[in-house]
Formats: C-alpha cells, structure tokens, sequence
C-alpha cells in the first residue's frame, strides 16, 4: 500500500478538479460541524425547559 | 434478556447516554482510515480523473440517506402498531440526519456531474427521486412538529413516511427502469466492477456513515425524551441529581 501522490501540492490540485473534489468534501465538513451545533443547542434548550418547569412548580 | 426494558424512553436515555460517544469514535476511527485509502492511496479513475474521489462520500451519504429512511419508516409503522413513545422519538431523531445524508448526496452528485456530465443538475431519475426523497424528510419533519399535540404529529408524520417507503425502490432501480445518465450500481449482489482498494475505501466509509448516523441520532433522541418526559418524575430527578 503506497500513496499515489507524488507530492501534497499534487494532492491538493486533484487533478485539476479541486474545486469540486474540495467543495463536496468541504460540504460534507460544514454540514457535519452544523449538525453538531444544532444537537448541542438542542439538548441545552431542552434541559432549560426542564429548569424552568422545576422553577414552577417550586413557586406554587 | 428482556427486550422491553429498554424500550422505555426512562431506561434508553441512560443507554443512549452511554452508546453514543462509542459511536463517534468509531465514526472518526473509520473515517480517518476511509479518507486514507480513498484520497491519499486509491489510484486516480482512468476515465474520470481525480473528481472520483467524491465517490468515498457521495455513495455512502446515498445509501444512508435511503437506509436511514427505511429505519425511520420501521419505527413509524412501530410506533403506529404498537403505540409506543419510544418509536416514534426515534424516527424522530432520524429524519434530520437523513435529510443532512440526502442533501450531502444530492450536493457530491451535483459537484460530480459538473466535470463528468457537463452539468450540475438534470432532471433524471435517478436525481429527481433522490430530491424526492429530501422533501419527504422535510414534509415528515414539518409535519410532526405541525401539531399542537406531539402524539397527533407522530401519527401523521408516521403515516407519511410509510406512504413515502415506495420512493425507495425507485430511487434503487432507477437506473435500471429508466434511461439515465446516472451509471449503474458500483456493487451490486452479482459482485463488484471496481478497484480494490477503491472498494475498500468506498466500505469503511459507509461504516463510518453509519457510525455517525447512529451516534447523532442516539443524542437528539436523548434530547427529544428530554423535551417530551420533562413533567415526568424521572426527568426532575434527573436534574436534581
């Protein structure tokens, strides 16, 4: 098992096709590191409903 | 082994809790050793040049965008024949990582047609179907949330996404039921027209999909019984703890 590549600016220049190659590797990044964000966000939104539900119910 | 005991939203939240960062490291194991393979080892396409290289993400997200939707139409029809919470939070939680698989697939396929078909997008069967497939997710999302009462969203979302299954084998045998610029199945039963290696790569990528796949939906699902149990006793205690 060997790299086919000859050197990293090789790599990079795929070919001549980076700009796509790249733009649905970077697609891929970006919609990963989006949805991590939105889980996150979620789970915290959640947990602070759980927080003022607990906050109710101790002012009753 | 009793089966039903994590069925329970209570008990799966811990078990959730505890499988899901396995399945991110998994996911990053494997995808770490599929990019290796797939950009830096596997030989360059004779035909197509190094723009195949989209294949290691756009073959994978394809089939997880149609998987995923499968899953989540089995935990419908679940949650519909048995009336159960816990199902219908999980095909909850799937539809958002199934649309994201479909929308990355539909976007490699576009940035791959570019150079190889001479355009971006056309309106073949093969694609058609897949966008298809994405305004499902979204008409399921938009539709579960659509109602006041979640129980009622889960009964009508669940109701469209049985309905919407039959996309699924138009897109699989689009390429065979109609004239298309699509190409054919890489790998099919009958074997496989491709490299070794490219195989390889194109495999360990697919398991890191579904690594992911499985990790992101084991944490919203575990937001989702949050949003929905947070009147229950186990949820205050939760907190409380």
């Amino acid at each position: 098992m060997s790299i086919y590549w000859n050197s990293w600016s090789e790599f990079w220049a795929m070919g001549g096709h980076a700009y796509f190659v790249w733009m649905s590797y970077g697609a891929l990044l970006a919609a990963l590191v989006v949805e991590m964000i939105l889980l996150r966000a979620r789970r915290k939104r959640a947990l602070e409903a759980i927080e003022e539900e607990r906050d109710l119910e101790a002012e009753n | 082994m009793n089966w039903f005991y994590f069925a329970s939203p209570s008990t799966f939240y811990g078990l959730a809790g505890r499988m899901a960062p396995w399945c991110f490291v998994a996911a990053a194991l494997l995808a770490a050793w599929g990019l290796f393979l797939g950009l830096l080892v596997a030989p360059t396409d004779a035909q197509q040049g190094a723009v195949y290289r989209v294949i290691f993400i756009h073959v994978p997200t394809a089939w997880m965008s149609m998987f995923l939707y499968f899953l989540m139409a089995c935990y419908c029809a679940l949650s519909l024949i048995f009336n159960t919470r816990l199902s219908a939070m999980m095909a909850r939680a799937i539809a958002p990582t199934g649309a994201m698989m479909t929308f990355i697939a539909l976007w490699t396929g576009a940035f791959w047609g570019r150079p190889t078909w001479g355009a971006y997008w056309v309106w073949d069967a093969r694609l058609t179907s897949e966008l298809v497939l994405l305004f499902l997710y979204f008409g399921y999302i938009a539709l579960a949330n659509a109602f006041e009462d979640p129980r009622r969203g889960d009964r009508a979302s669940a109701l469209l996404a049985i309905i919407g299954v039959i996309n699924l084998p138009i897109i699989y045998f689009s390429v065979q039921w109609w004239n298309t610029l699509h190409q054919g199945a890489s790998v099919s039963f009958r074997g496989t027209s491709m490299h070794v290696t490219m195989l390889t790569g194109m495999l360990v990528m697919s398991g890191a999909a579904w690594m992911y796949a499985a990790g992101a939906t084991l944490v919203r699902v575990r937001a989702i019984i949050l949003e929905r149990e947070r009147r229950t006793q186990w949820v205050r205690d939760l907190g409380a703890a």
